[in-house]
């Protein structure tokens, strides 16, 4: 079987896209170049193979949902649902991504390179070793790391102006779980009330470093200037936020 | 604080019985029971008491009685007993109420109101002891029409689920329930060749070789979701709603979540799981259709993605947009559905009885012309055959029961779930008290409690002269309502008696 195939997704539904890519994958193909694609979904889902997809062009909602260790590369701008349910794999998108990006994500990774919509992160959750990660290179919309339950989010800011604040407000409301390190400014208004604030500790930075690298080397930043900012670290106060809701 | 709230059963114990073995000691989880060794005595604290019985059936000697305390305050329609409880306990939490099971409340069961007919003299009986008879059910997308070849079915069939009795085990995670009830509930529902639910707590390694006759659902904690649970599974059910708590998340409270709990979960041991109100993912039916297929896509289109909804006011509009989402199999989960543990303020107050959604749903399809595109299955409160012969005449394809198939298990309906002692070891994480359901004899119980249906169901099919269950679904000429007003019937889509 060939390394490299080449599927047009000029014309032709989700179903049937994804039928060709399963037949690529499951043939043993290493890697898909996806041409032509307009908003087909589900790109990356059901494929159960470590194939490298690269797409051009604009794919459609649930970009990967359920997806199990593809690498998926966007030359373009990710829509919504991106990375649903994610168990594991990689999703690199050069541009933005839409609402709910990595919805309960368990595993794998997540790169935007610039801005996300809504809910990003959105009850992420982590086991043991399954830590899914998301790397936001400019910034997102409301209840960034909403009912997070684990995993790492990360927020660089990339794209806004000296002293400009983040827009999101209600950032990590209900969070229990994980971590989010955000670089530029916010102010104590825009945090969910689960939230608390630290300093970055050494295992941070570490976890930092590792993620943050592979961000920059996937879009051509120094990695070394874009450590050097001040990181803000966001952690769930309570792992039991709605523990006293209750009468028995 | 002291509390106000006065005991609400009065445990008896005949002296002149008792043999003082403590078995009523230890059976009880509330901590009712105990014997002072110094007179010789078993006491009780009866305010603990929540009237389960298991002291009861598992005292050797018959020495206990449990009473319900009369509680005589002044009469008062309004302030009736529970309601000056529910205002004291919350008088001293100040925290919703939180219950477990269905709702209690007397609003009208209407299975009680419906009478099935059978035939006399002008067609004959049939006697299902000697003639064969069929309940055999089929659920999935039905096409619109089959064209043959030569060579037999030319038309493409979506994924089929055959069951041999109509009945299904509803969904109830491994989290709410102990791995042996769920472990009871699959080895039953294969005997029987019918289906069992996980809930959404993920699937047990050690019960995905029951695959073949397990439901598995996506609910919006997406708990212990991944492709080999999909993979594993015959039908993907996405929750949507359950009858017990419409509208509602769940949360499943941190001290439930045990290392076998947190692996089959996948979350962190000892952190509450919480399953949001809706899913994210989920604001309107187009983004319903985008999930269902989502699921289709992830299966490679084998089996049946079906949706869950709760029976509300809309139900009909609703099930009608589920279908053209592409739900292969709606659910209906009504008024009287159980849970494990849901704010009783939303259990007893929101949604509609299942008689009614059903009823408004089917026609809506049928109306529609899309009846065949999906299965209805109902849920909620469904306690014998002849309720499971009604719904089947009004519509449905198949029942769910849960807590029927509990109470075969031993479940009282003390309505603790909530508080993780279940006594019958059905509702709790507790390693000692899971103990207490051996899924041998759990399955042996439920699958007598499904074969013993089966028998009741061919013998009212018989009555009526049909020898197939196919020949009575939707089939509403087989009802009639008895004390049901105008209204009621035109819903019911019945006759009056007599009429």
């Amino acid at each position: 079987m060939k390394e490299v195939v080449t599927i047009d997704g000029q014309g032709i539904f989700s179903r049937e896209l994804n039928a060709k890519l399963r037949q690529a994958a499951w043939n043993g193909t290493q890697k898909i170049e996806l041409r032509n694609v307009y908003g087909q979904r589900y790109i990356g889902t059901n494929l159960g193979k470590p194939v490298e997809i690269e797409i051009f062009g604009t794919p459609g909602n649930d970009l990967g949902a359920f997806m199990d260790g593809p690498k998926i590369i966007v030359h373009g701008n990710a829509q919504d649902g991106c990375g649903n349910t994610m168990n594991d794999g990689e999703i690199i998108i050069h541009g933005h991504a839409g609402d709910i990006l990595g919805l309960s994500a368990r595993g794998g990774k997540i790169f935007v390179r610039e801005d996300v919509g809504y809910r990003a992160g959105i009850h992420m959750k982590e086991y043991q070793d399954k830590k899914p990660a998301v790397v936001i290179g400019g910034t997102a919309q409301d209840f960034l790391g909403e009912y997070m339950a684990g995993g790492v989010l990360i927020l660089l800011g990339l794209n806004l102006k000296e002293g400009e604040r983040h827009k999101a407000n209600f950032i990590g409301t209900g969070m229990h779980g994980g971590v989010i390190y955000m670089r530029g400014k916010i102010q104590e208004f825009q945090l969910g009330k689960e939230v608390g604030v630290a300093e970055l500790d050494e295992n941070d930075y570490l976890t930092l470093k590792g993620l943050v690298g592979e961000f920059a080397s996937h879009f051509d930043y120094d990695a070394e200037e874009l450590l050097r900012y001040k990181y803000t670290k966001l952690f769930p106060l309570y792992l039991r936020p709605y523990g006293r809701l209750y009468a028995y | 604080m002291k509390t106000y709230l006065p005991p609400k059963f009065i445990v008896e114990r005949d002296d002149s019985r008792c043999i003082r073995c403590e078995v009523c000691v230890n059976q009880c989880t509330f901590d009712v029971h105990s014997y002072d060794i110094e007179d010789d005595e078993l006491k009780s604290r009866e305010e603990n008491c929540v009237g389960c019985h298991r002291c009861v059936v598992f005292c050797p000697t018959e020495a206990l009685t449990i009473r319900r305390n009369p509680l005589d305050y002044r009469e008062n329609y309004n302030w009736r007993p529970e309601v000056i409880e529910d205002i004291i306990k919350q008088s001293e939490t100040g925290g919703m109420l939180l219950t477990g099971m269905g709702n209690d409340k007397s609003y009208r069961i209407y299975w009680d109101h419906l009478v099935l007919n059978a035939s006399q003299v002008t067609n004959p009986s049939i006697d299902p002891l000697r003639e064969p008879m069929e309940l055999t059910t089929y659920l999935g997308q039905k096409p619109d029409r089959v064209e043959f070849s030569s060579v037999g079915l030319k038309t493409e069939l979506a994924p089929q689920v055959k069951l041999e009795v109509p009945v299904m085990f509803s969904a109830m995670s491994y989290g709410a329930v102990s791995l042996n009830v769920q472990e009871s509930l699959a080895r039953a529902a294969t005997e029987m060749g019918t289906l069992w639910n996980t809930g959404e707590g993920g699937l047990h390694p050690k019960l995905y070789k029951y695959g073949d006759n397990t439901t598995v659902q996506v609910a919006s904690g997406r708990f212990g979701v991944h492709p080999e649970y999909l993979d594993v599974a015959r039908i993907v059910e996405i929750k949507i709603g359950q009858g017990a708590k419409p509208g509602i998340g769940g949360h499943l409270p941190g001290e439930k979540v045990s290392a076998e709990v947190a692996r089959t979960r996948m979350i962190p041991r000892g952190t509450d799981a919480l399953s949001p109100a809706p899913q994210h993912d989920i604001y309107s039916i187009e983004d319903l259709a985008q999930l269902v297929y989502a699921l289709k896509e992830a299966t490679n289109y084998t089996k049946p993605v079906a949706v869950k909804i709760a029976a509300v006011h809309n139900s009909a509009a609703i099930a009608s947009g589920m279908v053209r989402a592409g739900a292969d199999i709606i659910v209906l989960d009504g008024l009287r559905g159980a849970t494990g543990a849901a704010p009783k303020i939303i259990r007893d107050n929101v949604g509609i009885p299942i008689e009614l959604a059903l009823a408004s749903v089917d026609d809506r399809l049928r109306q529609e012309g899309i009846r065949n595109q999906a299965s209805v299955v109902i849920a909620g409160g469904i306690r014998n055959s002849g309720d499971v012969a009604k719904a089947i005449a009004l519509g449905a394809d198949a029942i769910y029961i849960g807590t029927a198939a509990l109470v075969a298990l031993g479940c009282t309906i003390c309505q603790q779930c909530h508080t993780g002692k279940c006594a019958w070891g059905i509702c709790t994480p507790d390693p000692w008290l899971t103990k207490r359901v051996n899924p041998d004899i759990g399955a042996r119980r439920l699958s007598n409690l499904l074969r013993g249906w089966s028998l009741e169901l061919k013998d009212i099919l018989g009555g009526m002269g049909i020898n197939a269950l196919e020949s009575l679904r939707g089939n509403r000429l087989h009802l009639r309502g008895v004390g049901l007003t105008d209204t009621e019937l035109e819903i019911l889509g019945v006759r009056m008696a007599g009429s």
